[in-house]
């Protein structure tokens, strides 16, 4: 494991198997009765989010406590960051404070890249503009693996904005890097011009796509993103992108609705397929808890690595 | 692994074989069988990996000398490590505890090698977030000596006296091919 998480794409099969064997050990913390692991005893971990998340913060919150490290959180509204002060310089007050993690949740693409050259501790990326979400692939990843054994040769479509989905961009990543085939499914307006040199294959046509797919997982459409005219009406999108009642009967029926939350319910996904048996939303929240505690006690749990990284 | 037994260089020296371990868990599941009188409330964790193994098989023994079987569990420590801080941060092992859990029960930690004691000490922690064990005791195929704490064994296969440079390395069938105790005179071996 090198000493960040910044992208999906810094993790090697290995690690991403690493990753997921410790959730898996790590998730009967959460059935016990006393859900705490003296591992991270000592060690403070600070939430340094500059865009709202209260479930994402609350997930890094929890899963650090679980392993009793000391958090703090540090938001920006309210802060000396709203009264102009730089990256760079909070940067040396979370160092000065001997921050042993930086988990970091940034509106710049890229911002974590830029925190990891400025602290000793590690960053772990916590979603950074458009670019990435690391932890969230993780914890879905680790969803498809309880829910359907191994994740080699399972066909995951991601259906949504791809254009402004860090998820979408984690999950391709880390899905190719697992062996399962990815296909994203969005209108031509919402795939990124970059997208041809993705490691998954696309189509304009969720239910050319349905049929085959082990997981569908749905993304959120961003209205507060939706600042050009992507499509025409949200009812156009939900009619031909939204994942309703007669699409799911299209599905295998061993596959998997996911959803990384919060949910338009009636936009991209029905009210009734959030809530139905297959559909593993209010699991990956839990599983959130469960992966991000693995990726500390990676991080963190051992001797600073020194030369090994 | 197995190959190191058949090309153990200089320095190595097979301690144990496989009868003689053998013997040894016989010996002890009878030892166990004496104390608990008939191990009616005894639970068997091993800690991982070879700990879990013989913990196994000092259930098989005790279910033909008594026809009784004994829960056995795993019980990984990792997590509650003193020397965390000192290695890159390592893979966990298998929890796995028998249905009826360890409250009440007369629970026997397993393991194949007991040396400085931290990690047993590190077992009673564990133990302690997982439930309320009437008591506690320990059962080590190699007892070495060069305790850092003060943890002492209630069942022991073998008093194998060790300078601290030696290392003891513990084979098992299920996990190494061939069942063997050997003494080391490098130091890798832990």
């Amino acid at each position: 494991m090198r000493r960040h998480l910044i992208s999906a794409a810094d993790l090697s099969r290995d690690d991403a198997l690493l990753i997921l064997d410790t959730a898996d050990e790590l998730a009967k913390i959460s059935e016990r009765s006393i859900k705490k692991l003296p591992t991270l005893r000592g060690r403070t971990v600070v939430n340094l989010f500059f865009e709202d998340s209260t479930r994402t913060r609350i997930s890094f919150e929890a899963a650090a406590k679980r392993l009793s490290a000391d958090v703090i959180n540090f938001s920006a509204k309210g802060s000396s960051v709203s009264k102009g002060e730089s990256l760079k310089d909070t940067a040396l007050t979370l160092e000065a404070m001997g921050a042993d993690a930086v988990v970091i949740r940034h509106s710049a693409s890229g911002a974590p890249h830029r925190l990891a050259g400025w602290v000793r501790g590690s960053v772990v990326n916590a979603g950074d503009g458009t670019h990435e979400h690391p932890t969230q692939a993780l914890l879905d990843a680790f969803t498809m693996r309880r829910r359907l054994g191994s994740l080699e040769g399972r066909r995951v479509a991601i259906v949504g904005d791809v254009l402004h989905s860090r998820v979408a961009r984690s999950n391709v990543l880390l899905l190719a890097t697992l062996g399962a085939e990815v296909t994203l499914v969005a209108p031509p307006t919402l795939f990124p011009v970059s997208v041809g040199s993705w490691p998954c294959e696309f189509s304009y046509d969720l239910d050319a796509v349905l049929p085959k797919s082990d997981v569908v997982m749905m993304l959120r459409v961003q209205r507060e993103r939706m600042n050009a005219a992507f499509f025409p009406t949200e009812r156009e999108y939900s009619r031909r992108y939204g994942l309703d009642r007669d699409r799911v009967a299209r599905m295998p029926d061993h596959a998997l609705v996911m959803h990384p939350g919060p949910m338009n319910r009636g936009m991209e996904i029905a009210a009734e397929v959030a809530d139905s048996p297959r559909s593993t939303i209010v699991e990956q929240v839990a599983n959130g808890v469960t992966a991000r505690m693995a990726v500390l006690y990676l991080l963190l749990g051992g001797a600073e690595l020194g030369g090994e990284n | 692994m197995a190959d190191a037994i058949s090309h153990a260089r200089g320095g190595a020296r097979a301690v144990l074989d496989g009868p003689d371990i053998n013997r040894a868990l016989i010996r002890i599941s009878h030892e166990i069988l004496e104390r608990t009188k008939g191990g009616e409330n005894v639970v068997l964790l091993g800690i991982p990996t070879r700990g879990v193994h013989l913990a196994h098989r000092l259930a098989a023994h005790i279910r033909q000398f008594e026809g009784r079987s004994v829960p056995v569990g795993s019980l990984d420590v990792t997590m509650y490590r003193d020397d965390l801080r000192l290695r890159p941060a390592r893979a966990l092992g298998r929890t796995e505890l028998p249905a009826d859990g360890i409250d009440g029960r007369l629970v026997v930690l397993v393991d194949d090698v007991l040396y400085s004691g931290r990690t047993v000490r590190a077992a009673l922690d564990a133990l302690n977030d997982l439930g309320r064990p009437q008591a506690v005791q320990l059962a080590a195929l190699v007892d070495r000596g060069h305790r850092e704490l003060p943890i002492r064994p209630d069942y022991v296969g073998k008093n194998l006296p060790t300078s601290k440079a030696e290392s003891v390395k513990v084979y098992l069938e299920e996990n190494d091919g061939r069942d063997a105790v050997l003494l080391l005179k490098e130091e890798d071996g832990r």
